[in-house]
């Protein structure tokens, strides 16, 4: 037994010791980055991407910029194989590794964000949910600690429909049309709901939900279902294996693919190149634009890859959720740069980065000079509006590449505001907030 | 009517499906009395070497799929080795849990050889309904799971031989009725079990290249073996025809009860259906439909 107590005692003084040459690093003047991500498990396919992109992004500006006005950046990852259980307990872990916090946590995930809801306020640490999460967060006079940057579900929601419409001759055209929401049955698939039962009702289709259990690799009942109804479109609210199984299981039944549309979580290649020749035709949203032609883009594989060969899968850089993760490694990156304006050229803590954010103003021009090009629209946040613009972009799978089948586009913004102010003022009535903005 | 048999076609082959992956499970219990927890990822270790080593080699189908036998030959020898020789002889819920570790260990070491990436696997069969059933009764019928259900006929037949028919397979029985017993008449026990870690291992690359050949293989794949275990309290642990029977009642009912209850129950039943009518069958036939019934002396 003996071997044992030093083996434990080993481990036992190797791990303080880790965790002590980390804080040594943060002592140290960086801007420590904590980054809850998941690159195994069931969604580690579209984690690798995405966090993939993320880390390439640091990596590029410590290398290229020397940090962010001079403060270099640091960072460390946990594995949270997308379980809320798991992204709490890093985030606890992360919160704690840094006197200046984790910068901002991007959990990545509608469950962890949930989660993180009530705690993140409380420890000051700013949650970005790029595309994600809970959808009302968007008004920050009642989640001053979460940015549903970009774009939220709802807003996603709404531009499909308007997508649609404009397929089936414009505003009037869904009358009397049917469509069918499949959606993962979960938290993130319950969100687009209410919006479209609202959309429903004031266009006049007929709208059939039909949720797919966890982790959705098999449909065959669902399909079946859909052959029954026979909609005139089907929108596909999955992630993970459920959305090849979807475009798979459409061909199955006979149901055009050209007629399906995905959301920005089912519109990556791993999508589309899981279900093979099946997804010839399927559109889906996008909060980015993919490819290679973007300079930041260039940059990463010239000086990430190519010269200090520290990158990770080669063959991600430039697909659908790499570009997004270097997207929102930006956003915090540029929320700190925002705050160092302020509050001067050093390690920024979660207060200012959250000033930060609720002041971020990335214009088409600065988007340009950041190498983003038009990979993104561009985007400016407030108090009153944690989101942004609120546009989305369609895409079509060719059979090998997405292919753009329309320009920056926005849905109902009038409807998804209103829902919006009803939804955070219900939750601010629950949970006792008077809702207002903090300040820096 | 039409559409009720669509459903009911459609969950039996869905069955079929489930009883691909069954039979790895029947395999090992058979021979070692065990519930092989670590099946499911087997199926994506299978899965995941057949795509990694095509793409890496750009071999031929035949000659990728060789190879992987060969590494779940490899495999199942190493698990006789390092895992399942130190416990002969310990309880049974010893050797369970070896099969839990075994789980977690064969998933990380899949995704550490292969990496995480979604890989499509292209067996030259596209999952579309047959043309001429769709003609002429305007019914639904997946060509690729008509594929489905001959393969896990044939692997019936052949599994059903091998058990009943050779010495091996003999031998296997004997080994699972008592370890002693069987040590004692002479049965190289370690030898068995290697060889039924191998066979379960080439039952996994077949569930696996079907399951991968639908969805893309990826780590869902070990979600597949969540299918199979309702598959198995109703069929019974030790019974190869029973994987098959069980599969066909599982996926038949369950699709009947998302079609048609699911609507009344907020839909997406199908997850738990299968469970609740394995736990009402073990209520009156523990030992399900086709599992030997086991008198214990007191």
């Amino acid at each position: 037994m003996a071997w044992k107590k030093t083996a434990l005692a080993w481990i036992a003084g190797l791990t303080l010791a880790a965790g002590s040459l980390t804080a040594v690093a943060q002592q140290a003047g960086t801007q420590f980055v904590g980054i809850t991500g998941y690159r195994v498990g069931p969604y580690g396919a579209n984690g690798a991407a995405f966090f993939g992109g993320f880390t390439d992004y640091l990596q590029l500006v410590n290398a290229r910029d020397g940090g962010i006005n001079g403060v270099k950046l640091s960072w460390e990852e946990c594995e949270t194989e997308y379980n809320t259980a798991k992204g709490v307990e890093c985030y606890e872990r992360l919160k704690a590794r840094a006197d200046t916090g984790p910068t901002a946590i991007h959990p990545m995930s509608t469950g962890i964000t949930y989660a993180l809801l009530d705690k993140a306020p409380a420890d000051q640490v700013p949650l970005i949910t790029f595309g994600y999460g809970r959808t009302d967060a968007t008004d920050g006079r009642v989640f001053p600690w979460v940015f549903p940057l970009m774009s939220n579900y709802w807003d996603a929601a709404t531009a499909i429909i308007k997508f649609i419409a404009d397929k089936e001759g414009g505003e009037g055209g869904l009358k009397g049309k049917k469509i069918v929401l499949l959606y993962h049955d979960s938290a993130y698939g319950k969100e687009p709901h209410a919006v479209l039962e609202a959309e429903a009702k004031r266009r006049g289709f007929d709208l059939e939900m039909i949720p797919v259990p966890h982790p959705g690799n098999e449909q065959q009942s669902q399909w079946l279902q859909i052959r029954r109804i026979r909609p005139d479109w089907v929108i596909l609210w999955g992630w993970g294996v459920m959305n090849a199984t979807a475009i798979q299981t459409a061909q199955k039944v006979g149901f055009p693919r050209d007629r399906m549309v995905g959301n920005w979580w089912a519109g990556s290649e791993i999508d589309t190149e899981a279900a093979g020749p099946a997804a010839k035709g399927y559109y889906a949203a996008s909060l980015n634009l993919a490819g290679k032609k973007f300079p930041v883009v260039q940059d990463i594989e010239k000086i990430v890859y190519g010269k200090l060969n520290v990158g990770g899968d080669p063959k991600l850089i430039g697909t659908v959720l790499w570009n997004r993760g270097v997207a929102a490694a930006m956003f915090t990156l540029e929320a700190v740069r925002t705050a160092q304006a302020k509050y001067g050229k050093k390690p920024m803590n979660g207060a200012q980065v959250r000033w930060g954010l609720e002041h971020l103003d990335l214009s088409a021009k600065r988007l340009q000079k950041l190498g983003f090009g038009a990979m993104l629209p561009p985007i400016k946040v407030s108090c009153e509006n944690h989101g942004g613009s609120g546009e989305v972009r369609f895409q079509q799978w060719d059979g090998s590449a997405w292919q753009a089948a329309s320009d920056w586009m926005k849905g109902d913004s009038a409807l998804v505001h209103r829902m919006i102010e009803e939804s955070a003022a219900k939750y601010a009535a629950e949970k006792g907030i008077k809702p207002a903005c903090l300040g820096g | 009517m039409q559409f009720f048999f669509e459903v009911l076609i459609g969950g039996l082959l869905a069955g079929v499906m489930y009883s691909l992956v069954a039979l790895g499970f029947v395999l090992i219990y058979k021979a070692s009395g065990v519930f092989n927890f670590a099946q499911g990822s087997m199926v994506f270790f299978a899965a995941l070497t057949y795509v990694g080593l095509q793409e890496k080699f750009g071999l031929p189908g035949w000659a990728v799929f060789g190879l992987t036998l060969a590494v779940m030959v490899v495999l199942g020898i190493a698990i006789e080795r390092v895992v399942l020789r130190p416990l002969v002889n310990q309880p049974q819920i010893t050797l369970f849990m070896a099969t839990i570790g075994l789980a977690f260990f064969i998933e990380g070491l899949a995704q550490v050889i292969w990496g995480t990436q979604v890989r499509r696997l292209d067996l030259g069969l596209q999952d579309e309904p047959i043309a001429m059933l769709m003609d002429r009764f305007n019914m639904l019928v997946s060509k690729f799971d008509v594929v489905a259900a001959v393969v896990a006929g044939l692997l019936v037949a052949v599994l059903a031989v091998f058990f009943n028919r050779t010495r091996i397979g003999r031998a296997l029985r004997a080994v699972a009725d008592d370890h002693q017993a069987a040590l004692a008449v002479g049965i190289p026990l370690k030898q068995i079990w290697a060889i039924v870690w191998s066979v379960a291992g080439f039952v996994a690359l077949v569930a696996g290249l079907m399951w991968g050949a639908r969805n893309g293989v990826q780590f869902a794949l070990t979600f597949v073996a969540l299918k199979a275990l309702p598959v198995l309290i109703l069929g019974g642990f030790e019974s190869v025809l029973g994987a098959i029977v069980g599969g066909l009642i599982i996926g038949a009912s369950e699709k009947l009860a998302e079609v048609y209850l699911g609507p009344h129950l907020g839909g997406g039943i199908e997850g738990w259906f299968a469970y609740v009518m394995a736990l009402l069958f073990l209520l009156v036939r523990p030992e399900g439909l086709f599992g030997e019934k086991h008198i214990d002396r007191v």
